[in-house]
């Protein structure tokens, strides 16, 4: 937990956060129009959609699987019976004047979801219902001087809202809860978490009280969509609410917008006149019902998650928390891993993943996705060593060889010989060289600084092109200078 | 004039003809044509497209001539402004709506133009189907072709289906789509001395009829005869996997059935249905309408619907209600009429207040206020709960008798402004339909006798869901006992 | 339960409903007469009783996840007030 010191004293930071998740479907909650992202202007737009008179909405099955699948890998109450409800407002992006949503009855209600702080503590946020909606069209406001275009290709897409409880206590909590939500939903394969895009956004609800005390009153910071920003705007949020208590002031009720370019938030300009949604259950529109039997199949379905493969990785592959929690963080990122780590030493699998490939993806810039070395080159590379063929020294060059040609490992050390040479007469012949060059040091090696052995077996090496093979090099150079 | 036959031929009548190729359907269309120009008095389309019926009746006749007829083949109909048709303005007879052309259809009127169905045009209404007498249109009141003996002032027609009650009594078309929400195709259908009926929710496809009050609307026929209404309803209905509300069961052949009579059948007479105010008339109609059915081998019994005097009032919520939402999107955004205000908040209340006119505006006023905050749960879901036990009452009925007999409306047409001051007052004319609507079952009007004044009076029959079978049959046992045959006084 | 003229202006600005100034007084008589003659209801006993969902009880129907409508831009604008190439037009928006 990190508090703000104030003038006053310490201050603890509340957060909560409400999600917006855009449910991976090809098409729309309520309609047969598609859900690709960047379609011309009203391209995927439906007469549904559009709110024409007359139109009515008939509910996306896949949809509606995806809620449940995700509030299954959340931990979560599937609701047997909910409710699509009419939320009442007016704006340009909204075409029915109403957002179909579900109010009192969600289809998923209570989970939670396990974060890791940096320090290595875990913490539970709670999770307090999941719910399905539609999404709203786009309003450009720059596009002319004196109108705002508006564009529908993404109203009526399916959006998963998930509202947790105020569990958060730091900026960096917040922002942990986030991308552990993207890596679960990603996992799932119900949420692309692609936050640019706004596929994932989030409302953070800050407010700041004294350590343990009654909660205070609370803002809300409207769509953030990168976890950095979750970060800085929940930051910069609580400080300004310190700020205000301690000037004397109270903190107002209110939803703000962040400015990324200024790092501050503001209140939004529009007036936030009195909300009244006069929410009520969509008569176009039956409840929802699922059986224990449809909820079941789909459980039974569910990946691997990634608590459970870290425990995994940890119980049954003997690897660190450390390297567990990082290679599980992606699935794409633990699916690679385990390729590379079938049938081999899983911890040189790690490091190999974790130092060589994931160092070299981040100066290349490079997704997991496009990784010039697949799982199976690298699992190529990780048997030479392990049989001896080539030496640990030499396999890092022949994995650069291999993620800038993007060839297997084996063919890559025929081509340029670089067999570790583990013949003890050849080696012998160096090790003399050596000893001969630098008889000073081995009458100082003799005398008791036996550290020099690390001297003389890179000497070695460098004279060998790193093709020598250590072990065998020790050998032989431990029974001259010790006899 | 020859012409005067052909209008009043009723569908079955113009099928036989049309079959032994006594009359092609571009002749039919064209009388109908000629009625419309001469009853222009009448006000009951808000948009007439004689080429439109012309281009359809000589298709019809090309398809007949192929040998591939539907079964309303060659039938020129007038459809309800409420229902999307493309190509063709489609207005709800609102302001705001006006000049909008869809590019879809509405699922019942394409079922309609698949069976063969000539379009004369779109009829008035109430604007967004908002009331009882059609006095509410944007294009200005419908006159009942029918006057009260004595007064020569112009009456309602009722209301919402007010143009299509017009049309179908005038000889203006042989049958018309209606909608009904809480009356609006039995109410028109009493005033006007025709046959209407609304099926059971979920049997027609709401999809493309501009939506009032989604959990109560639907679709139906208004003709001339129950057998005109049966064969209509038969083409108008159908699963349609576009409406979530929509029931996927069979459609029944309601033709085939219609004259299997009443004999063994109980027949419901629902005491609360007795108001005081019930003129003496209507009250004389109900209980012959009760000695015809006992005539024709039906056992009359006793039923109770306890909450009927909470209906009307419940209703009065739940449908502006949904309206104040169904009618969100009218926002000068994507279609239909705009004022530009000062900014898009003033825009968006400008617009809607201009577009739509007061009794609207009243009741998206009372259905904003209903779901707004602190009043949910007094009102709407009162009523919504009101309206569970409005349907258990039926229930109840159902199991001693297989339908119920009451009059349509507490009275007989009214003048145009006789009652537009009253919401109230006006609100009470849909007592007797608002029940079965609450509840979703099948209730139709048949004409069955004239009131005092020499106006046309209804007589509701009310089935159990989906057995609109047996509605018909009744329906039609009152009309060849009634055998109304009374007719407006042709005008123009 | 009384609306007066204040509560009449701020639900006509829920509904985006311009309402004239002058027209307030009337409409809240109105909406009071309409509304105590739903007091009417109080007098139904809905003591657990399920608010009505549907007149067939019958499950949600679903459909698969299909591209099957889009690609119609023209005909959705065809009818707005404003466009400006494919897209609807409104009065700025400041956020
Ligand atoms: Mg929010
Ligand atoms: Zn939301």
């Amino acid at each position: 937990m990190s508090l703000i010191e104030g003038r006053s004293g310490a201050w603890e930071t509340v957060i909560g956060l409400e999600v917006h998740a855009q449910v991976v479907s090809e098409s729309k909650l309520f309609s047969g129009a598609s859900t690709a992202f960047g379609g011309e202007a009203n391209a995927q737009v439906s007469l549904v959609d559009a709110a024409m008179p007359g139109m009515l909405p008939v509910v996306n099955e896949y949809c509606v699987e995806q809620a449940v699948r995700t509030g299954l890998g959340l931990g979560a109450e599937i609701n047997p019976v909910s409710v699509f409800d009419r939320k009442n407002y007016f704006y340009p992006d909204l075409p029915q004047g109403y957002q179909i949503s579900q109010y009192s009855q969600p289809i998923v209600g209570r989970g939670a979801v396990e974060i890791a702080l940096e320090d290595g503590t875990q913490r539970t946020v709670r999770i307090l219902r999941l719910h399905l909606e539609q999404d709203a069209g786009k309003s450009l406001h720059d596009r002319d001087p004196r109108r705002t275009w508006v564009d529908l290709n993404r109203a009526g897409v399916a959006l998963m809202e998930i509202v947790t409880e105020p569990d958060m206590r730091s900026p960096d909590e917040a922002a942990a809860f986030m991308a552990k939500l993207r890596t679960i939903l990603r996992y799932l394969g119900t949420c692309d978490g692609n936050m640019q895009e706004g596929s994932l956004r989030a409302d953070v609800n800050v407010s700041v009280r004294r350590p343990g005390g009654a909660l205070g009153t609370r803002c809300e910071i409207k769509n953030l969509n990168s976890i950095r920003f979750i970060r800085q705007a929940a930051a910069y949020e609580a400080g300004r609410q310190v700020e205000i208590i301690e000037g004397g002031g109270s903190i107002e009720q209110e939803t703000r917008l962040f400015d990324t370019d200024r790092g501050v938030t503001r209140p939004m300009r529009t007036k936030e006149e009195e909300h009244d949604y006069r929410y009520f259950p969509d008569p176009d529109l039956l409840p929802l019902e699922l059986t224990r039997d449809y909820v079941d199949r789909i459980a039974a379905d569910l990946p691997e998650l990634p608590d459970a493969k870290k425990a995994r990785f940890v119980r049954e592959l003997g690897l660190s928390d450390e390297d567990a929690e990082v290679l599980v963080a992606d699935r794409d990122n633990a699916e690679y891993f385990e390729a590379v780590a079938e049938g081999r030493d899983a911890k040189a699998a790690a490091n190999w993943v974790i130092h060589d490939l994931f160092g070299a993806l981040n100066r290349s810039g490079l997704a997991i996705g496009e990784a010039p070395v697949g799982a199976a080159h690298l699992g190529g590379l990780i048997d030479l060593i392990a049989a001896g063929t080539i030496s640990g020294r030499i396999a890092k060059d022949v994995f650069q060889a291999m993620f800038e040609t993007g060839r297997d490992a084996r063919s890559i050390v025929e081509e340029r010989g670089l067999e570790q040479v583990s013949d003890t007469g050849e080696i012998e012949a160096v090790v003399d060289g050596i000893l001969a060059e630098r008889e000073d040091m081995v009458a100082e090696y003799r005398s008791g600084k036996t550290k020099l052995l690390g001297f003389f077996v890179g000497q070695a090496m460098k004279a060998t092109g790193g093709k020598a093979n250590p072990k065998t090099v020790n050998e032989i150079l431990r029974a001259k200078l010790d006899s | 004039m020859a012409d005067n036959a052909l209008t009043d031929l009723t569908i079955a009548e113009a099928r036989e003809r049309l079959d032994r190729g006594e009359v092609s359907a571009r002749e039919l269309a064209e009388a109908h044509i000629a009625a419309i120009e001469g009853a222009r008095a009448l006000n009951a389309f808000v948009t007439e497209t004689p080429e439109r019926a012309i281009a359809d009746a000589e298709a019809s006749d090309a398809r007949r001539r192929r040998g591939e007829s539907g079964a309303l083949e060659g039938i020129p109909l007038g459809i309800k402004d409420l229902f999307c048709t493309e190509g063709v303005m489609s207005t709800a007879a609102s302001g705001i709506l006006d000049g909008f052309v869809p590019t879809y259809e509405s699922t019942v009127s394409a079922n309609l133009f698949a069976a063969g169905a000539v379009m004369l045009g779109k009829l008035n209404l109430d604007e967004f189907a908002m009331g009882s007498s059609n006095e509410t249109s944007h294009f200005g009141p419908v006159e009942n072709p029918w006057r009260r003996q004595g007064d020569n002032r112009a009456l309602v027609p009722g209301g919402s289906s007010g143009g299509s009650g017009a049309a179908v009594a005038g000889r203006l078309c042989l049958g018309a789509t209606g909608t009904d929400t809480g009356g609006s195709i039995r109410q028109p259908a009493a005033f006007c001395g025709v046959v209407g009926a609304k099926p059971t929710y979920g049997r027609c496809s709401r999809w493309g009829i501009v939506a009032f009050a989604s959990s109560l609307d639907q679709a139906g026929p208004m003709a001339r005869s129950v057998r005109d209404t049966a064969l209509m309803l038969g083409a108008m209905a159908g699963f349609d996997p576009k409406d979530s509300t929509s029931v996927d069961i069979d459609v029944p052949d309601f033709e085939a059935t219609l004259e299997d009579g009443v004999a063994g059948l109980k027949v419901g007479i629902p005491a609360e249905y007795s108001l005081d105010e019930t003129p003496d008339d209507i009250r004389a109609l109900w209980d012959e309408g009760i000695a015809w059915l006992r005539d024709a081998g039906a056992e009359p019994v006793e039923v109770s619907l306890p909450h009927t005097a909470f209906a009307l009032p419940a209703y009065h919520l739940i449908a502006p209600a949904e309206a104040s939402s169904n009618l969100a999107r009218y926002d000068g955004v994507r279609y239909g009429q705009r004022v530009e205000g000062e900014d898009l908040i003033d825009t968006y209340a400008r617009t809607r207040g201009a577009g739509f006119g007061a009794e609207v505006r009243r009741r998206i006023l009372i259905g904003t206020y209903a779901l707004s905050a602190g009043y949910y749960d007094a009102y709407y879901l009162k009523a919504q709960k009101v309206r569970t036990l409005v349907a258990r009452d039926f229930e109840r009925a159902f199991e001693s008798c297989d339908f119920l007999l009451t009059p349509t409306c507490p009275s007989d047409a009214f003048a145009i402004g006789e009652k537009s001051d009253d919401p109230i007052a006006m609100y009470l004319n849909d007592v007797l339909t608002v029940p079965a609507s609450l509840a979703g079952l099948p209730a139709m009007s048949v004409p069955a006798g004239l009131s005092g004044g020499g106006l046309p009076l209804g007589l509701q029959i009310v089935a159990r869901a989906f057995d609109e079978e047996t509605m018909f049959r009744a329906a039609r046992a009152i009309e060849k006992a009634a055998a109304f045959d009374a007719r407006p006084e042709p005008r123009g | 339960m009384a609306v007066d003229t204040d509560t009449v202006r701020r639900i006509a600005m829920l509904a985006r409903l311009n309402v004239p100034e002058d027209e307030l007084d009337g409409l809240a008589g109105e909406l009071n007469k309409i509304l105590d003659w739903m007091d009417l209801l109080n007098g139904a006993d809905t003591d657990g009783v399920a608010p009505m969902t549907a007149v067939k009880p019958m499950p949600l129907r679903q459909r698969a996840d299909a591209v099957t409508e889009g690609g119609i831009a023209e005909d959705l604008v065809a009818n707005a007030p404003e466009a400006a190439g494919a897209f609807f037009a409104v009065p700025k928006v400041i956020e």
